[in-house]
C-alpha cells in the first residue's frame, strides 16, 4: 500500500504489511484484544497508526505515555480524550481517575454516554515501553481491557521495543505481535529526496541524497536524523553553483566541496556537541572549520600547577597496579624480576577494565616523587584534591565514614590526562604500566 | 441504518484496510460497497505477503467487482462474525474441549451452594490460556439456566488486576451487591465487621435465610499479596462458618498458590482444587482444530456451509497442516494460541478468496513464530552490526563474562587495523552514539543500574542476543559487507 504525502514524505511507502493491524479489526466486529507494533524509531509507526484512525474515523484515544509519566496522568488522559470524542468543546472536566478499578467503570460510562457502544473502541499507547515503569498491574490490565470492561475494546501498543522484554513474571494475556519493517536504502533515498527545494532540479538534489547517505548511512540509519543532516547541509552543497564555479551537473567538484563538510558534521552536529545554529553560523563564514568550540571542549578547565600534578598523580595511581609503584616512582628499585612484569594479558590491560581507588596516602606518595621540587603537605594541597572532586576529575569512592581515610578515582580519560602532561613537560606513558 | 463513516466515505478511502459490517447495514448496496472494500484490502495483504510495494488501484477493481459480490459478501462476513466471536472474544460460549470432568465437578460444587445451601471454596488452577474463565463462565451460564437457581444466586466478580488493595476489594464487593445506599456513611471497625454486615444486609425481609453468594476472584495469586491477606481470609472465614451460604472460586495461573497462602488462610480453605492441564493428545488437538473452524448446521447458506466444512476436512488431512499444527502442538499445548493461529488464517478469507488453504495457515504461523529480535537487527546500521558482532567475540573468548565499551571498541579497533576496506574509523563519540542506540533498543542491558560516580565507558553490560540469533541475524542483513561477514565467523583467527 503506497501513501504519497508530499508534505510528509516520511511515509511514502509501506510494503503493505502496515495496514494489518487496523485491517484486523473491524468497525462493529470483535478483533483481537490487545495489539503490539513494534519497530525502529521513525518507521511510521506512530504517524501510520494516526492517520489510518482519522482517516477511516474510527473512534480511538490516543495517549503518549512519555507524556503521561504515572498511571493516574495516563488514566486521567485517557477519559478526557473519551469524552471530548464527539464534542468539539476540549476538555471537559477532568474526572479525577486515580486506580484501575475507577478506571474500568468510568470507561464504562463514557462508552455509554458517547454512544459508543456498538463499535470499536480503540486505545493507542504510545512509547508502551514506559508502561513498565508504572505499577505493576497497568500493562497486564490494559491488555485485558476488552475482558475487564466487556466492552468492544482493543489496545494498540506501540514501542520500539520487543515483546519479550515487556511480559510479566507471572504472564499475562499475549497480543496479537506486528512488525513494522525499517525502510531500506532506496525507501531513505526516495524518501529524503521528495524535500526537494524547489529552486533546484529533482536530480540535482537526488545526487545529494546520495553522496549524504554515502556518508552517514553505515552510522545511521534513523531517518528523522538523516533529514535534519540533509536540511542543514544542502546550503553548502549548493554553494559552488551559487557561486557560478560549478553548474550543477559537476558532481566531482561538488563532491570535493561537500565531502570534508559531511565528514565535520558528522563529529560535531551529529554528536549534538555543537547545535545547529551554530553549524549554520560556521558554514556562513568562510573561515575555516577548526574553530568550532562544541560541548566537549568546554569540559577543559584550566588547572593551577599542583592540580595538574595531583591529577596526574591520580590518573597513576589509577591505572597502575600497586606492586608496580617501586618500579616507577623509586630511584633505586634495585633487581625487579621482569618475567612477572612481562606477563600481562590483554583483558587485565587496565585501560580497559576501568580506573581502581586508592587512597589518599598513595597519591600524596606518587605526588612527591613525580614533582621535582619539594611539596609540603599543606591545606592548599588538600583543597585541592577537594576541588578536583568538585570538578568530577576525581570521585570519592566508599562511604564518609570510613575512618581509615578517603578513596578516590580517577575519572579523566587518556587523551584528557596526556594533554595536561604535555602542558607540564610530563611525559606519563612512560609511567604507564599498560604501555610498557 | 448506522453507515457512519461507511459508505459515505466512499470508494477511495476504502482501499485502506478496514473490514467492517455494521449490524444495522440492511441494503444490499452496502453489503456490495463492504464486499468491494474487502476485496481491495485482501488484494493489499495479499501484497504485503510477498512483500513488495505496489500501487493499489482500488478504484478500478471496485468497479469490476460491483457486480460479483452480491450474497457472497453477505456470506463472507457472517461467517467472519462468527469465527471471530468463536476465536477472539473472552467469552467465547463455544464447545470447551477435554474438560469435561472439570465442568462436572465444578457444576456439582455451586449447585450444591445455590440449591442446598452449603457453603464452599475451590481454586482452578491451570496455565494461562488453558480455560479458566472459559470454564467458570459456562459452568455459571448453564447454572443460571437450572430452574432452582434461577434468581437465587448473587455473584461479585473481583480481579487481582483491578482490586490491588483490600479496601477497594470490600467497596467493589459492596458496589456489586448493591448495597452502598445500606452502608451509606457507616464506619466499620475492622474488615470482618464490614464484611459481615455486608452479608446480614442481604437477608431480606421475610427470608429466614440469605441469597446464597458466589465470590469469584480472578487472578487469585494477587491477593495474596495484600497485607495480611485480610480479604482472603475473611473471605474463607465465612465460607466455613454456616451463616450464609458463600462460595469463594478462585482462578490462578500459579501452580504454587497454595504455598503462598498463610496458615491460617490455608486451613480454612477446604483445599478443593481443579486442575486444567491441556492434557489432550495430538489427535485430539487436530479434532479441536477441525471443530473450532467449522461453521455450524444452522448457518443461513447451507451450499457454503457444506463447502467450507468440506474444505476444512480437507485441511485437517493435509500433510504440510499437520505439520504446522504439530509445531505449535510442541510449542504451546494451550487454545489460545491455537485460536491465535486460527485468526490469523481467518483474517484471510475474502469474497475472492472464500476458503482456507494450507498456505494461509503456514504464512500464518510463519508471522506467528518470527523471532522479533532478529527483525530489530535487521534495522541496524552497519556500525551497530559491528559491535554486536565485537560483543559476541567478547563473549566468546571469556565465556559470557560481563564487558564494558572500553573493550567494545577495542574489539572494533582490531577488526579495522587489521582488515577492513569497508569501514571507516569512526570516533569514538560516533561509535558511542551507535552504542547508546543499542542500550535504548535494549540489546545490551547494564548489569547495575548506572550511577553519577562512575564513568559511562566503564560501565559493565552484557548483550541479549546469543550467537545463533545474531548469525541468523546477519544472513538476512541486506547488503552486509563481506568483511564484516568474515569477521562475524571468524572467531579466534584475529588474535
Amino acid at each position: 500500500m503506497r501513501r504519497r504525502r508530499p508534505r510528509e514524505p516520511a511515509i511514502q511507502q509501506r510494503p503493505g504489511g502496515v495496514g494489518v493491524g487496523a485491517e484486523r479489526s473491524e468497525r462493529q466486529q470483535l478483533s483481537f484484544p490487545s495489539i503490539f507494533i513494534y519497530g525502529h524509531t521513525s518507521s511510521g509507526k506512530t504517524y501510520v497508526m494516526k492517520t489510518l484512525l482519522n482517516t477511516l474515523q474510527l473512534p480511538h484515544v490516543f495517549v503518549n505515555c512519555v507524556e503521561c509519566f504515572t498511571s493516574r496522568l495516563l488514566l486521567e488522559e485517557i477519559l478526557i480524550q473519551l469524552q471530548n470524542h464527539s464534542s468539539e468543546t476540549r476538555r471537559a472536566s477532568p474526572v479525577p481517575c486515580d486506580t484501575f478499578n475507577d478506571f474500568v467503570r468510568l470507561f464504562k460510562q463514557a462508552l455509554v454516554s458517547q454512544n459508543l457502544q456498538d463499535q470499536t473502541v480503540y486505545v493507542v499507547l504510545d512509547r508502551a515501553e514506559q508502561l513498565r515503569e508504572m505499577e505493576a498491574n497497568i500493562l497486564p490490565a490494559f491488555l485485558r481491557l476488552q475482558e475487564l470492561t466487556d466492552r468492544n475494546v482493543t489496545v494498540i501498543l506501540l514501542s520500539e521495543i520487543v515483546w519479550e522484554m515487556f511480559r510479566p513474571n507471572t504472564g499475562c494475556f499475549e497480543p496479537f505481535i506486528l512488525y513494522f519493517p525499517d525502510y531500506s536504502i532506496g525507501h531513505l533515498q526516495k524518501i529524503l529526496s521528495q524535500n526537494h527545494p524547489p529552486e533546484y532540479s529533482a536530480d540535482f538534489y537526488s545526487a545529494y541524497i546520495n553522496i549524504l547517505l554515502g556518508v552517514f548511512y553505515m552510522v545511521c540509519r534513523d531517518l528523522k536524523e538523516l533529514q535534519h543532516l540533509a536540511a542543514l547541509n544542502f546550503s553548502k552543497y549548493c554553494e559552488p553553483v551559487v557561486r557560478k564555479e560549478a553548474k550543477e551537473r559537476d558532481t566531482r567538484k561538488l563532491w570535493k566541496n561537500i565531502e570534508p563538510h559531511l565528514k565535520k558534521a558528522m563529529q560535531t552536529v551529529y554528536l549534538r556537541e555543537i547545535s545547529s545554529s551554530q553549524w549554520e553560523r560556521l558554514q556562513c563564514e568562510e573561515g575555516e572549520l577548526g574553530q568550532i568550540k562544541g560541548l566537549s571542549a568546554h569540559a577543559h578547565v584550566e588547572l593551577p600547577y599542583y592540580s595538574k600534578f595531583l591529577l596526574i598523580a591520580a590518573y597513576l595511581a589509577s591505572y597502575n597496579p600497586v606492586r608496580t609503584d617501586k618500579r616507577f616512582f623509586l630511584k633505586h628499585h634495585g633487581k625487579i624480576k621482569k618475567t612477572n612484569f612481562m606477563k600481562k594479558h590483554e583483558k587485565t590491560s587496565n585501560h580497559l577494565l576501568g580506573p581502581k581507588p586508592f587512597p589518599l596516602d598513595r597519591l600524596l606518595a606518587i605526588l612527591y616523587s613525580i614533582v621535582d621540587n619539594r611539596v609540603a603537605p599543606t591545606a592548599n594541597i588538600f583543597s585541592q584534591i577537594t576541588s578536583l572532586v568538585t570538578l568530577q576529575l576525581l570521585s570519592v569512592v566508599g562511604n564518609n565514614d570510613q575512618l581509615d581515610g578517603p578513596r578516590y578515582k580517577c575519572t579523566v580519560s587518556l587523551d584528557f590526562i596526556r594533554a595536561i602532561a604535555r602542558t607540564v613537560n610530563f611525559d606519563i606513558i612512560k609511567y604507564l604500566y599498560d604501555f610498557l | 441504518m448506522e453507515l457512519r463513516g461507511e459508505g459515505s466515505g466512499g470508494v477511495g478511502r476504502a482501499g485502506k484496510a478496514r473490514r467492517g459490517r455494521s449490524r444495522e447495514a440492511g441494503g444490499q448496496a452496502a453489503r456490495a460497497l463492504l464486499g468491494i472494500e474487502r476485496e481491495g484490502r485482501a488484494r493489499a495483504r495479499r501484497r504485503r505477503l510477498t512483500a513488495s510495494p505496489q500501487i493499489e488501484s482500488s478504484a478500478m477493481n471496485k468497479r469490476k467487482l460491483k457486480e460479483s459480490s452480491g450474497t457472497d459478501g453477505e456470506c463472507i462476513s457472517q461467517v467472519q462474525k462468527m469465527l471471530r466471536e468463536r476465536l477472539c472474544h473472552h467469552r467465547a460460549m463455544g464447545k470447551l474441549f477435554g474438560i469435561d470432568q472439570q465442568y462436572k465437578h465444578l457444576l456439582e460444587l455451586l449447585k450444591q451452594t445455590t440449591v442446598c445451601g452449603e457453603s464452599n471454596s475451590a481454586l482452578i488452577i491451570g496455565p494461562r490460556g488453558s480455560g479458566k474463565t472459559a470454564l467458570l463462565n459456562r459452568v455459571l451460564k448453564d447454572l443460571r439456566e437450572m430452574k432452582q437457581v434461577k434468581e437465587n444466586l448473587l455473584e461479585v466478580h473481583l480481579n487481582g488486576l483491578l482490586q490491588t488493595n483490600d479496601k477497594v476489594a470490600l467497596k467493589e464487593i459492596t458496589r456489586q451487591l448493591h448495597l452502598e445506599n445500606v452502608v451509606g456513611d457507616k464506619v466499620f471497625g475492622s474488615f470482618a465487621e464490614n464484611l459481615a454486615f455486608l452479608l446480614e444486609a442481604l437477608r431480606k425481609g421475610n427470608r429466614t435465610s440469605s441469597c446464597p453468594v458466589l465470590f469469584v476472584l480472578d487472578e487469585f495469586d494477587l491477593f495474596v499479596h495484600h497485607k495480611n491477606q485480610t480479604l482472603l481470609y475473611n473471605l474463607f472465614d465465612i465460607s466455613q462458618s454456616a451463616q450464609t451460604p458463600v462460595t469463594v472460586i478462585g482462578l490462578t495461573c500459579r501452580q504454587d498458590i497454595l504455598e503462598l497462602l498463610e496458615k491460617r488462610v490455608k486451613s480454612r480453605f477446604s483445599h478443593r482444587r481443579i486442575y486444567l492441564m491441556n492434557s489432550f493428545a495430538f489427535k485430539q488437538y487436530i479434532r479441536i482444530f477441525k471443530e473450532q473452524l467449522s461453521l455450524p448446521a444452522e448457518f443461513p447458506d447451507k451450499a457454503f456451509a457444506q463447502k467450507w466444512n468440506s474444505n476444512i476436512q480437507l485441511l485437517t488431512e493435509d500433510k504440510t497442516v499437520q505439520d504446522i499444527l504439530q509445531n505449535l502442538f510442541h510449542y504451546s499445548k494451550d487454545l489460545r494460541s491455537l485460536n491465535f493461529l486460527l485468526m490469523l488464517a481467518v483474517s484471510n478469507v475474502t469474497v475472492r478468496h472464500p476458503l482456507i488453504t494450507a498456505s494461509d495457515l503456514q504464512e500464518a504461523s510463519k508471522q506467528y513464530r518470527m523471532d522479533s529480535k532478529a527483525n530489530i537487527v535487521h534495522g541496524l546500521s552497519v556500525l551497530e552490526i559491528c559491535l554486536i558482532i565485537a560483543m559476541k567475540h567478547l563473549n566468546d573468548v571469556y565465556e559470557g563474562e560481563p564487558f564494558n565499551f572500553q573493550m567494545v571498541y577495542n574489539e572494533f579497533q582490531k577488526f579495522i587495523q587489521r582488515k577492513a576496506h569497508c569501514m571507516y574509523n569512526f570516533e569514538k563519540p560516533v561509535v558511542m552514539k551507535a552504542f547508546e542506540h543499542l542500550l535504548q533498543l535494549e540489546l545490551v542491558k547494564p548489569i547495575e543500574r548506572p550511577s553519577v560516580r562512575s564513568q559511562r565507558e566503564y560501565l559493565l553490560m552484557e548483550l541479549l542476543l546469543d550467537n545463533n540469533q545474531i548469525m541468523d541475524a546477519l544472513q538476512a542483513y541486506p547488503n552486509c559487507p563481506t568483511d564484516v561477514k568474515q569477521w562475524a565467523a571468524s572467531s579466534l583467527s584475529w588474535l
